[in-house]
């Protein structure tokens, strides 16, 4: 049962959907999705669902969370909105307003149907209800049951010209990808060496990001500092972090010759204690760091851009070709493609492939922490979010050719772009859907990656 | 503390509703995982597939609640193991992995979202599908049950539970017993051998994954209508790791080692709960440390810890011997 | 020895046919009286290497064929090509009669044509007996449905089982049965995969390096075996390292290097041709090899 409470209060379904492409989106979403959309498709709904029954000793509400979406991305929850809720005949029950999480709730009498009003004078400036038409709403609650209703605020984003939102995603997209393959080439380069698929690399990134919120928002003995600092100290603490993990769990692992099934049921088992040991501590709710929130957006004409986004492609592209010249021309970068590529010869060779994976633990955590910080800058901090950036790992890593470092760069990007430029005609919620399924389709077709070798046995 | 309360959830735990669910799936990851081999982590989906596929037939397209039950057990998990076999069966183990985890990360997403909500009822989930087998029920609704551990429906589930439950060990009792069972262990053990006697390797990894689907969604099903709701939440991708941790505690590759792993685990996690709960509302554990809501956090870290520790030093499970079936073979 | 053995209803028995190869010319690809076998231009590279290049080569029915060659020659990469574990770039390959190219590598066995492995694959959490008794085809009791009905398989897996066992005390190793194939020594291993590929009831068997790790004291029981199987009617083909098995029981040789054929000929000749010395000890070296030698 405390599956039900955990999701729920962090997952927002509203999202910025521009609500005019809406209804065709949906078709081609359908087409998109395949099978098993095609059998929901096939028999037209013949009832309305009716709501979910969970608790019944619980008292009926009903519920709502009030955000918008800023130019970045991030969540605002709004405070002070008034809603009215009248009973079936008409009779006003009373009002509700929303706290500073933007929630609210009402509790009802009793089960059945009910509207609820948004006060639209109670709206801050600039922040518009996105579909007036849909205002009041009218919703079912059962004995007992909790009902969420949603008011999506904020404006569409209303694109004249495909040509110019082709770019300002491919622009994002960039970015995304820029972010998922620095934290991916650790995942990548740690397969390449011991053969562990490392399932607890999302967890890194996660927390990356939460060690630069203390060091930024929370305070260490009441000492914060910028984003900056807070970064690179983040950085140094996940690296630390790696080579401990390593030292601690894998080697010992590896020394005893435990499986790689063992490793891989292992590596699951601390993604979801870390996940949510980092849950507890953190709560549900996502949060912003203090630096760089509001940004004027700086227009170059095919598309538009906050300055801190640029900072991001700029840093990241500079730190990944540091990267790849550190794997090219430094021996220990030399080592470590060698120990990729053959673990065997490369340890006959005299090459100390205990050493040799010793760093790569330490510099993917680094970076998968500092990926974790600037995914965190361009969306927001949350639990989860190490999790799902490791299933977009996993689709570009797939995508490149596992153990590839260059191809899980390559393999970032294309899925970055991917998932951006996909909202052309995908839902925004479901945008990561996408990159899943393409994940699927490679495996399908081209199961070596772009770059990656032939590991095909049947 | 409440002794009474302590002990009546730890074995509501061991014999109840949870159990069942997780043993039922769980039993069908052992046909996946502990007889073939196959890495299924999203077996959260399977259950979704037979909780989904009854709800939508009767609360969206108003059909038989039998249809619903057929359509849940049989044609849903049937399509899904198409889905996700098809790419992935014929490679290296650990790609069945992340496209089952990414498939459970689909649904969630899909599932919640309000595009298929006239459907699905996205993050609310959906309702009253289960009248059908209520009605069935000879317990009286408002009566205590079994030394007073479950209310009327509750044992009208638990017993139709317990019925299913032996039914599905039995088949799969026999099912490993067969000359079927026979090849899907050579697989597990060596598909290039399995295929070099002429036998399909990629058809029965097929077929494993598709049965054992079945058994999934059987458990998946009777948590929709024990809940009496098809709620995202009740699937989401950790849930499998529930079903994990069920399993390599009984034991892999014994019929009836996912059985007494999710007894088991069920009354661990019970009896956790209870106890941090009962602490945290007679204030014995301080709100700072752990508030009511990071009670239920706690179990995940429980299942999570579970299977490091299960991964590391036992894999063979309270039940399984080494020389026969352990997860640290390959 | 009551086993009911896989007894070819073709053609030969092994004196005519190892009498027909007299007459064979003893150069690579040449064309065989009656083969089983035949690959034509199968060709497999990996990455920029090419692995076999075999232009074209028959393997004579009904006798014991050895496949030689220095590390590296492409034996066990030509192996998996044969036998469709592994899809050449280029080629034909075709057995009794029938263009197999095509057909995946399950479907092999049931044409006729059974290999092992050189890391030989016991089934090792599995018993000796499972082990054999997965290798009878057409079991009813292996579709899904069907094994969850015991009685309509369960007379013919008592047959199987009592097939199983002869096949077991032939191999003198029926006392076993119901031990795990992963306590077994790696001879006995080498013994059970023979065996089970047995209960396929091939033409034709392939057997890369029987040899390969077993305890000499089972040498002989070993090779005699592979003789046995000959004797019965069957083809076989292996690929082995050691030359005195080469030489004690095979009718017919082909020598691989640097994945061509590069010679082929009866046992007793093979070590004089000059192609061979070379692939085995480079091109300087005059003298005829021994072939006696450990190599």
């Amino acid at each position: 049962m405390s599956v039900v409470q955990i999701g729920r209060s962090v997952v927002d379904p509203c999202h910025d959907q521009p609500s005019a492409r809406r209804t065709y989106l949906i078709k081609l979403a359908m087409v998109a999705l395949g099978v098993v959309t095609a059998v929901f498709a096939m028999v037209a709904p013949a009832a309305a669902h009716l709501p979910a029954q969970t608790d019944s000793e619980s008292i009926p509400e009903l519920r709502g969370t009030m955000r918008t979406v800023d130019e970045g991305g991030e969540s605002i929850f709004v405070e002070g909105i008034n809603l009215t809720i009248t009973d079936a005949s008409g009779a006003e029950l009373g009002q509700a307003v929303t706290d500073a999480d933007g929630e609210w709730v009402f509790e009802l009498p009793e089960g059945g149907t009910y509207e609820v009003f948004l006060d639209e004078a109670t709206l801050p400036d600039g922040v518009p209800l996105r579909n007036p038409d849909r205002n009041p709403l009218t919703v079912d609650v059962g004995n007992g049951a909790s009902r969420t209703v949603l008011f999506p605020l904020g404006d569409a984003a209303v694109s004249t010209d495909t040509t110019i939102e082709i770019v300002q995603l491919t622009v994002d997209g960039i970015k995304l990808g820029l972010v998922i393959g620095m934290s991916a080439i650790g995942l990548s380069l740690i397969y390449g060496t011991t053969g562990l698929t490392n399932f607890a690399h999302g967890e890194m990134v996660t927390f990356g990001a939460m060690v630069a919120f203390l060091f930024n928002v929370t305070g260490v003995f009441g000492w914060t500092t910028s984003l900056i600092v807070a970064a690179i100290l983040s950085f140094i603490v996940c690296g630390v972090a790696g080579g401990l993990f390593n030292a601690g769990v894998w080697r010992p692992l590896r020394r005893r010759g435990a499986s790689l099934i063992a490793a891989l049921v292992a590596s699951l088992g601390f993604s979801i204690l870390f996940r949510y040991m980092m849950l507890y501590q953190f709560g549900g709710r996502a949060k912003l760091y203090k630096d760089y929130q509001i940004q004027e957006k700086v227009d170059f004409g095919w598309f538009s851009i906050v300055p801190k986004d640029i900072f991001i492609i700029v840093f990241s592209v500079a730190v990944l070709i540091g990267i790849a010249i550190a794997l090219q021309r430094t021996r220990a970068g030399k080592a470590m493609r060698a120990v990729s590529d053959n673990r065997d010869l490369a340890e006959s060779s005299g090459i100390d492939v205990e050493l040799v994976i010793k760093w790569v633990w330490v510099s993917g955590s680094a970076l998968a922490g500092l990926g974790g910080v600037l995914f965190g800058l361009t969306e927001s901090i949350g639990w989860e979010m190490g999790f799902r950036i490791l299933l977009l790992m996993f689709a570009a890593v797939t995508l490149g050719g596992l153990g590839s470092a260059y191809g899980a760069l390559l393999g970032s990007l294309i899925v970055g772009i991917f998932i951006q430029v996909s909202t052309i005609v995908i839902p925004t919620d479901m945008k990561n859907v996408g990159a899943l399924l393409m994940l699927m389709l490679i495996l399908l077709i081209r199961p070596d990656g772009l770059l990656g070798r032939s590991e095909r046995i049947g | 503390m409440d002794i009474g309360a302590i002990f009546e959830n730890t074995m509501r735990g061991f014999i109840g509703e949870q159990f069942i669910f997780f043993a039922l799936a769980a039993i069908g990851l052992n046909i996946h995982f502990g007889f073939t081999g196959l890495l299924n982590f999203g077996q959260a989906v399977f259950m979704a597939a037979g909780a989904y596929g009854l709800s939508m037939m009767v609360v969206t397209w108003g059909l038989n609640f039998w249809v619903g039950v057929f359509v849940g057990l049989v044609i849903f998990p049937f399509i899904l193991a198409v889905i996700l076999g098809a790419p992935t069966l014929r490679l290296r183990a650990d790609y069945l992995a992340i496209v089952t985890i990414a498939a459970a990360e689909i649904f969630r997403i899909m599932v919640r979202s309000p595009t298929f909500d006239r459907w699905t009822g996205s993050s609310d989930g959906l309702g009253g599908f289960a009248t059908d087998f209520y009605d069935l029920s000879p317990f009286d609704p408002s009566e205590r049950y079994f030394f007073d551990l479950f209310i009327g429906n509750q044992m009208w589930v638990v017993l139709i539970g317990w019925i299913v439950l032996a039914m599905a060990a039995f088949a799969c009792w026999l099912l490993i017993r067969s000359p079927w069972g026979r090849v899907v262990k050579a697989i597990r053990e060596d598909e290039d051998a399995a295929r070099s006697l002429g036998k399909n390797a990629y058809w029965y990894k097929m077929q494993a994954l598709y049965i054992g689907g079945v058994f999934g969604a059987m458990g998946g099903m009777l948590r929709a209508i024990g809940t009496q709701s098809a709620q995202p939440d009740n699937f989401i991708t950790d849930v499998t790791f529930f079903v994990w941790v069920a399993l390599i505690l009984g034991g892999a590759g014994k019929v009836l080692g996912p059985v007494i792993g999710a007894a088991v685990l069920y009354a661990i996690l019970n009896f956790s709960d209870i106890v941090l709960r009962q602490g945290v509302e007679s204030n014995n554990i301080p709100d700072s440390i752990m508030s009511g809501t990071q009670v239920g956090q706690v179990r995940f870290m429980l299942v999570g810890l579970g299977l490091v520790l299960l991964a590391t030093f036992r894999p063979q499970g309270i039940l399984g011997n080494k020389e026969e079936m352990a997860l640290d073979d390959r | 020895m009551t086993a009911d053995l896989p007894a070819n209803d073709a053609v030969n028995d092994p004196e005519a046919a190892r009498a027909a190869m007299r007459d064979v010319a003893q150069e690579p690809g040449v064309a065989k009286p009656d083969p089983i076998l035949v690959a034509d231009g199968v060709a497999r590279r990996f990455g920029g290497l090419t692995a076999v290049d075999v232009e074209h080569v028959e393997v004579q029915r009904g006798i014991i064929t050895a496949l030689i060659g220095p590390n590296g020659a492409g034996k066990t990469t030509l192996f998996n090509l044969l036998t469709n574990f592994d899809t050449p770039d280029a080629g034909t390959r075709t057995f009794d009669g029938n263009v197999i190219d095509k057909v995946p590598a399950h479907k092999i066995a049931n044409h006729g044509m059974v290999r092992t492995f050189q890391l030989t694959k016991a089934l090792s959490k599995m018993s000796v007996l499972d082990n054999m008794m997965l290798g009878a085809t057409n079991q009813r009791g292996e579709k899904m449905w069907r094994s969850m009905v015991p009685f309509s398989w369960k007379q013919q897996e008592a047959e199987i089982e009592l097939e199983a066992e002869a096949l077991l005390d032939r191999f003198n190793m029926l006392h076993m049965r119901d031990e795990f194939a992963g306590t077994l020594s790696g001879g006995q291993r080498k013994l059970l995969e023979m065996a089970r590929a047995l209960m396929v009831k091939p033409k034709m068997v392939m057997l890369d390096e029987p040899m390969a790790g077993v305890n000499p004291a089972l040498t002989q029981s070993l090779l005699q075996h592979v003789v046995g199987l000959r004797d019965e009617g069957m083809t076989v083909l292996f690929v082995e390292h050691d030359m005195d098995m080469v030489q004690e029981i095979s009718d017919w040789v082909i020598v691989m290097a640097e994945g061509a054929i590069i010679a082929e000929g009866p046992p007793g000749a093979i070590g004089s041709n000059q192609a061979v010395v070379d692939a085995y000890l480079g091109s300087h070296h005059g003298e005829p090899l021994d072939l006696d030698a450990d190599i």
